[in-house]
C-alpha cells in the first residue's frame, strides 16, 4: 500500500466508525479509541483527528500497553514496557475501539481485552485494524478493517507510519 | 537484561540499569489509580524470600512486587525455619530449589552469600534466579536502583549530578551499590565520613572523598544519608554519638545550606536525631517515602526482567 492508500484507508475507517457508532447523532455513545503500542497508538491519534475533521466530534484517544498481559511472556526475552494512557473519564460504560496496525494471530487482541478488563468495564469493545493478514489462532474478528491482505505465514507485514518511519506504507517481506 | 541473577549493582550496564528504571516508571504508571493492583505477568512463578537479617522495607516491597504481578511469594526467615535447627544455607537453598522456587531473594549478614547461593543452586540450563537483597557489608543492588529512580524523578536526570553520600560508608552495602550504579549512570559521587568509617581501598573507587560535610552541601544535587550500623560495629569508630551527630548529621542548619531543589535520601531505617534531624526527614526536600514506593516498582521491574522469557528461544513474534 502506498502513502496515499494508507491515508485513504484511515479516512475510510474514520467514516465507518462515525457511521457504525452514530457518533454525530443526538444520543451518541462516548467513544474512546485505544491504540496498542506502538503503531496502533499513532493510528488511534490519526483516527481521532479524522473523526474531528469529518463530524466535529472530539473522541477520547489513548494507549493501552499489553506487554504485561501477553501469553508468550515466558518464551520471549522481556520487552520494554510501553506507556498506557487512558483518556480522562476512563472507559467505564464507554464504547472502546481497540486500534492496532496488523491483525494476525489475534493474541495481541486477547491480551488487550485482558488489559482492558483491569482498567474498567466498557459497554462495548470493538476492534479496528489497518491490515488483516489472516492466520487467526483465536476466535477474534475486527469490526473495522483497512485492508485484507492474504499472506503466507513465512511473510512479515510491516506497517510504516510517517511518525515512526518517515513515510506511510504497508510492506510485505519474506 | 541477559543475566539470570542480580547479585551486584556493578554487574549492570548502563543500558540494563536504564531499562530497569524505565520499566519501574511504567509499572508505577500501569498501577496508578487502579482499583485492583494485580497484573497477570508472573502467574505460576514462585518467588521465595530468604531473610536472615531483619528487614521491613526490602522484604515487604519484594513481597508486594511479586504479589502485584501474581507470582506466588513465600517468605522464609531465619527464625521459624529449619535454620534454627542448624541447617546450613546451602541445604536450605537446595531445599527451596527442590520445592520449585523460580527466584530466591536473599538477605544475609555475610558478604558474598548471594553469590554462593547462585553457584550452589545453578543447575544445567536452569536453577532459580538469585536476587541479592543485601549481603553483609557488600551489596544491595535493588536499593541502589530505587535510589537512582528517585533521583531521576526528582532531579530529571542522573548524568553529571553531584550526589553526596554521608556516614557509615565502611559498613554500608547501600553505599557500595550506590557508588557502582551512580558511576555507571554518570553521576559524580562524593563520600563524606569520618576516616574511621571509610573502607580500605576507597581511593580506587570512582568517587571523591571529603571529611568536611559543610563544604560539600552547597554544590550537592542530592544528599544520601546512611544509617550508623551499630550492630556491625565492634570497635570504637567515633568518640560519641553526639559528636558524630554534630559533625556528620543532617541538621536543620545544614539543610539550609543545600540548594532549594536538592534532594535528601535515606535508605531507612532512620535514626532520627543521629544521622538525620527529625524535621529534615519529614521536610518536603526528603524523598524517604518516595524511595519506599519506588522500591516496589523497581523490584517489580527486576522480577520482570529476571523471570520473564528465557524459557525457550525462537518462538515467532505474535501479532
Amino acid at each position: 500500500m502506498s502513502s496515499a492508500d494508507v491515508g485513504r484507508t484511515i479516512s475510510r475507517i474514520a467514516h465507518q466508525i462515525i457511521e457504525k457508532t452514530a457518533l454525530d447523532g443526538t444520543d451518541a455513545p462516548r467513544v474512546v479509541l485505544l491504540g496498542i503500542p506502538t503503531r496502533g497508538v499513532t493510528l488511534a491519534d490519526r483516527l481521532a483527528a479524522k473523526i474531528r475533521e469529518f463530524c466535529g466530534v472530539e473522541v477520547g484517544h489513548g494507549a493501552l500497553d499489553i506487554t504485561l498481559y501477553r501469553d508468550d511472556l515466558m518464551r520471549q526475552p522481556p520487552r520494554p514496557l510501553e506507556s498506557t494512557s487512558i483518556p480522562a473519564g476512563g472507559i467505564d460504560d464507554a464504547l472502546v475501539i481497540l486500534v492496532d496496525d496488523v491483525l494476525y494471530a489475534g493474541r495481541s487482541v486477547r491480551a488487550a481485552l485482558d488489559a482492558l478488563r483491569d482498567q474498567g468495564r466498557p459497554r462495548i469493545v470493538q476492534l479496528a485494524v489497518l491490515v488483516d493478514r489472516g492466520h487467526r489462532e483465536l476466535p477474534v474478528r475486527a469490526d473495522y478493517v483497512g485492508k485484507n491482505v492474504p499472506t503466507a505465514r513465512g511473510e512479515s507485514v510491516h506497517v510504516l507510519l510517517a511518525e515512526h518511519d518517515g513515510r506511510d506504507a504497508v510492506v510485505i517481506t519474506r | 537484561m541477559t543475566a539470570r541473577h542480580l547479585l551486584a549493582a556493578g554487574d549492570l550496564t548502563r543500558d540494563e540499569a536504564t531499562a530497569i528504571l524505565d520499566d519501574a516508571d511504567r509499572f508505577a504508571q500501569a498501577l496508578l489509580g487502579r482499583e485492583v493492583k494485580k497484573l497477570p505477568t508472573l502467574r505460576g512463578r514462585t518467588v521465595i524470600t530468604m531473610f536472615y537479617e531483619n528487614s521491613t522495607r526490602t522484604r515487604v516491597s519484594f513481597e508486594v512486587a511479586g504479589k502485584w504481578m501474581s507470582a506466588d511469594v513465600v517468605n522464609v526467615s531465619a527464625s521459624g525455619s529449619s535454620v534454627n535447627k542448624g541447617e546450613s544455607l546451602r541445604d536450605t537453598a537446595l531445599t527451596l530449589r527442590a520445592a520449585g522456587a523460580d527466584a530466591l531473594i536473599i538477605r544475609h549478614p555475610s558478604s558474598g552469600a548471594a553469590h554462593l547461593l547462585a553457584e550452589w543452586t545453578a543447575a544445567e540450563e536452569a536453577g532459580p534466579s538469585v536476587i541479592n537483597a543485601g549481603d553483609g557489608t557488600h551489596e544491595h543492588p535493588t536499593q541502589a536502583l530505587l535510589d537512582a529512580l528517585t533521583l531521576r524523578q526528582r532531579l530529571g536526570g542522573i548524568e553529571g549530578r553531584r550526589v553526596v553520600i554521608v556516614g557509615d560508608i565502611v559498613h554500608s552495602r547501600v553505599a557500595r551499590s550506590n557508588v557502582q550504579l551512580l558511576a555507571t549512570l554518570g553521576a559524580e559521587v562524593v563520600l563524606v565520613a569520618p576516616p574511621t568509617l571509610l573502607p580500605v581501598g576507597v581511593a580506587d573507587w570512582p568517587v571523591t572523598v571529603s571529611y568536611d560535610f559543610d563544604a560539600e552541601l552547597p554544590a550537592a544535587d542530592a544528599v544520601l544519608m546512611l544509617r550508623v550500623q551499630a550492630e556491625r560495629m565492634t570497635g570504637g569508630f567515633f568518640p560519641s554519638a553526639r559528636e558524630y551527630s554534630v559533625r556528620y548529621g543532617l541538621s536543620e542548619k545544614r539543610q539550609a545550606m543545600l540548594a532549594d531543589d536538592a534532594v535528601v535520601l535515606h535508605p531507612g531505617p532512620m535514626l532520627r536525631g543521629m544521622e538525620i534531624a527529625s524535621s529534615v526527614a519529614d521536610s518536603s526536600q526528603s524523598a524517604v517515602l518516595q524511595q519506599v514506593s519506588n522500591g516496589v516498582h523497581v523490584r517489580m521491574a527486576v522480577l520482570f526482567h529476571l523471570l520473564v522469557g528465557n524459557e525457550s528461544a525462537g518462538s515467532e513474534d505474535l501479532t
